[in-house]
């Protein structure tokens, strides 16, 4: 039998693009190899999205060494989450109450946002990764947000007070990558900031951005916003890597 | 400002003004509950559409849904007006339009020469009355041609956008997706890309390498790099080879703003391209996306629903005499359409609405990994929008868009749809296909391991800055 990749007249473009060239056809139709590839991946995606994050389980392991409060937004569950992205920005009240008001320099929350995945495969070794690196800093109690938004920081992070607030969120899936973890910076967290006021790292997974890579920018976004007092479009990341914030969040 | 009501049996339904009872009559959309102004039950939607189909088409002519002294949209739509267009349905109610839009006596011909006469509010307005089945044979009569160097939308024919895109702009990389997908007869509407970035000189390089690629094949053919009109308008003053100028628009005055532009950068977007001459069988230079929900998430909607705002940008279109325009109806995400049923709808709709107005539509048959949605849903719509005779449709290599993270059409889909509808690409990009023994008689395609197509698969782009 001969080798397929002799054949393959695409063979010079694998090393420089992940799309999904020269399949081949059967008829005029995808093989069915192409096919199934593309249901695995989008199953992965689909499962990223409507996955569950075992906060329980990550709330004993964080708070084994740091505080922990557990919230949810106000989506009940996951349709509503998808539909009402104006819910999954706000806190669930009742939940509000557990927070008490401190001198913080930075808070981190974990959130679920659209990818389950991420958050259970990468949140916690990047927040890790980050508060080795701030032992001067005041941190404030980590926050674990379910059914959470990016915007769910503002409102924890002006509840607790904190100069600023960090979200680490799972992004929106694509077919090549399910699990990616984003972190969204903001100065001053209060309900209504723009997105033009908010720093990004995206792309935090095993083909992307390392976890030690993603806390040291982290942490250098964190020290530049408190000296500057702001982040936004005004505060570049010159280390490289900062992209343009996902409206889809 | 008037309201309206009407009595179900016991119950009587209130509707504060035309862009309440609008936004009730709409098929379900997650967008419009997300604004609040959604129909809460379902029997309150069917009686907005009674009331709806009772309102005679002038109404939208005397009571603007967004007033004309906020916005220069409902401008253009008012002062551009036909009257005389109009005048063979001026009496006529939404519900007995909707009627004669299905008679015998509206023939292709008709269509044409009233487009002129609609408004979006009142295409939109019958849209919300007529079911899917309405909506795709009422648009298989319409005819909506327009050329650069190949012609699109003549009966008979489905045109297709190659759809390029890589993470990084990475040439070999774009030269791959585009060469595989000219070997499917792909590219006969646009080959076009969206930048990872808006810089220039990135912008610049796609073009050049298209162009060469072109000229190397003498493909009857255009390319496009969409980004903003702003930079589109420096390519052209920086003699980039642009075929056509490409824009995102939207339905209002301030979600056009939201987008960077207004009528006026766009019409200059317009007379840049067309100063270059650059086309041999039209002079349609723009290429223009839309999307229900756009309005929306700019919080530039007034309180009109999705569907109709999105009716309001083929008004923007039409004034451009764009050679493709497309909705992207799946990409904007669930809280605008929340699942294939909304998806395959809004497509539809947006179809039907722009070929009314005489907009050449197309339809980005596709979804993200968030909406209730997968590719059999994109099968469904694709099929529907054939038999609707849609312009043309966008694809991407294995219907997966490495670039965007969305999924789309492949270039299978496209192949498989001439096949099935009997539908060959634009007449130029045909006799080229032809030529370079792609095509054969039957409408079969050349294998890629096949010489013929190895010629293509083997073009080695020069990618050094131009001579």
């Amino acid at each position: 039998m001969s080798n397929p990749i002799d054949l393959d007249p695409f063979a010079r473009f694998r090393a420089v693009t992940r799309a999904r060239i020269g399949l081949g056809r059967a008829g005029d139709s995808l093989p069915i190899r192409a096919v199934l590839d593309f249901q695995l991946a989008h199953a992965r995606a689909r499962d990223a999205v409507h996955g569950h994050v075992d906060f329980s389980a990550m709330a004993e392991r964080i708070g084994a060494t740091q505080s922990v409060i557990r919230l949810k937004s106000r989506a009940a569950d996951r349709p509503t989450y998808l539909a009402r992205p104006d819910l999954g920005r706000r806190v669930d009240p009742a939940a509000l109450m557990l927070v008490e008001k401190g001198d913080w320099d930075v808070a981190f929350v974990i959130a679920d946002g659209l990818s389950a995945a991420a958050v259970e495969a990468h949140a916690e070794i990047v927040l890790s990764a980050c508060l080795r690196r701030l032992g001067d800093l005041k941190v404030a109690p980590v926050i674990l947000g379910e059914q959470a938004r990016v915007a769910f920081g503002d409102e924890v992070g002006e509840t607790l007070g904190a100069r600023m607030v960090v979200v680490l969120i799972g992004e929106r899936p694509g077919l090549s990558v399910p699990d990616s973890l984003g972190a969204y910076l903001t100065f001053s967290p209060k309900v209504g900031r723009r997105d033009s006021e908010r720093n990004c790292l995206s792309n935090i997974h095993a083909d992307g951005l390392a976890h030690e890579t993603a806390a040291d920018k982290i942490v250098w976004l964190i020290r530049e916003a408190l000296r500057l007092g702001l982040t936004g479009v005004d505060l570049k990341e010159d280390m490289g890597g900062a992209a343009a914030l996902p409206s889809a969040l | 400002m008037s309201s309206y009501a009407i009595l179900l049996g016991r119950q009587r339904h209130v509707f504060d003004d035309l862009k309440a009872v609008m936004a009730a009559a709409s098929p379900e959309k997650s967008g419009d509950r997300l604004a609040g102004i959604g129909a809460d039950t379902n029997e309150r939607r069917v009686a907005a559409r009674y009331l709806l189909a009772d309102i005679p088409l002038r109404t939208f002519l005397e009571e603007p849904l967004i007033p004309y002294e906020v916005d220069e949209v409902t401008r253009l739509i008012l002062d551009s007006h036909d009257a005389a267009a109009f005048a063979p349905v001026a009496h006529m109610t939404v519900g007995q339009f909707r009627d004669w839009l299905l008679s015998y006596e509206c023939t292709t011909a008709a269509l044409s020469a009233l487009a002129p006469g609609l408004t979006p509010e009142m295409v939109a307005a019958v849209s919300k009355i007529m079911r899917n089945h309405d909506l795709i044979v009422v648009a298989a009569k319409t005819s909506v041609v327009t050329g650069f160097r190949t012609t699109i939308g003549l009966k008979g024919r489905l045109s297709s956008r190659l759809q390029p895109n890589h993470p990084t702009d990475d040439p070999e990389g774009v030269a791959g997706s585009t060469l595989d997908g000219l070997t499917y007869g792909v590219g006969d509407a646009v080959i076009g890309i969206n930048p990872a970035g808006d810089n220039l000189d990135a912008c610049m390089r796609l073009m050049e390498l298209f162009d060469r690629l072109r000229q190397r094949f003498d493909i009857p053919m255009q390319s496009c790099v969409l980004t903003h009109v702003t930079t589109s308008i420096k390519a052209v003053e920086a003699g980039a080879p642009l075929d056509l100028v490409f824009q995102s628009i939207a339905g209002t005055e301030a979600a056009n703003r939201g987008f960077g532009v207004d009528l006026n950068v766009l019409r200059e977007g317009r007379e840049a391209a067309l100063s270059l001459k650059r086309g041999t069988v039209g002079d349609n230079v723009m290429y223009l996306e839309t999307g229900q929900g756009s309005a929306l998430s700019a919080d530039a909607h007034h309180g009109v629903d999705e569907q109709t705002v999105e009716a309001r940008a083929y008004a923007v279109a039409r004034h451009l005499k764009p050679l493709i325009v497309n909705t992207v109806v799946g990409f904007i995400g669930p809280e605008y359409l929340y699942d294939a049923k909304q998806i395959i709808r809004a497509g539809l709709e947006d179809h039907f609405c722009g070929k009314l107005l005489g907009v050449p539509m197309g339809v980005d048959v596709c979804y993200t990994n968030h909406a209730e949605a997968d590719q059999d849903d994109m099968d469904n719509l694709m099929f529907l929008l054939a038999s609707a005779g849609v312009n043309f449709l966008i694809a991407v290599p294995g219907a997966d868009d490495v670039m965007l993270n969305y999924q789309s059409l492949s270039y299978h889909d496209i192949v498989s749809l001439r096949h099935s509808f009997g539908r060959p690409p634009a007449p130029e990009f045909e006799a080229w296909l032809h030529r370079m023994d792609l095509l054969d008689g039957e409408g079969r395609l050349a294998p890629q391991a096949s010489s013929v197509a190895r010629r293509l698969i083997d073009y080695r782009p020069d990618f050094r800055a131009s001579a």
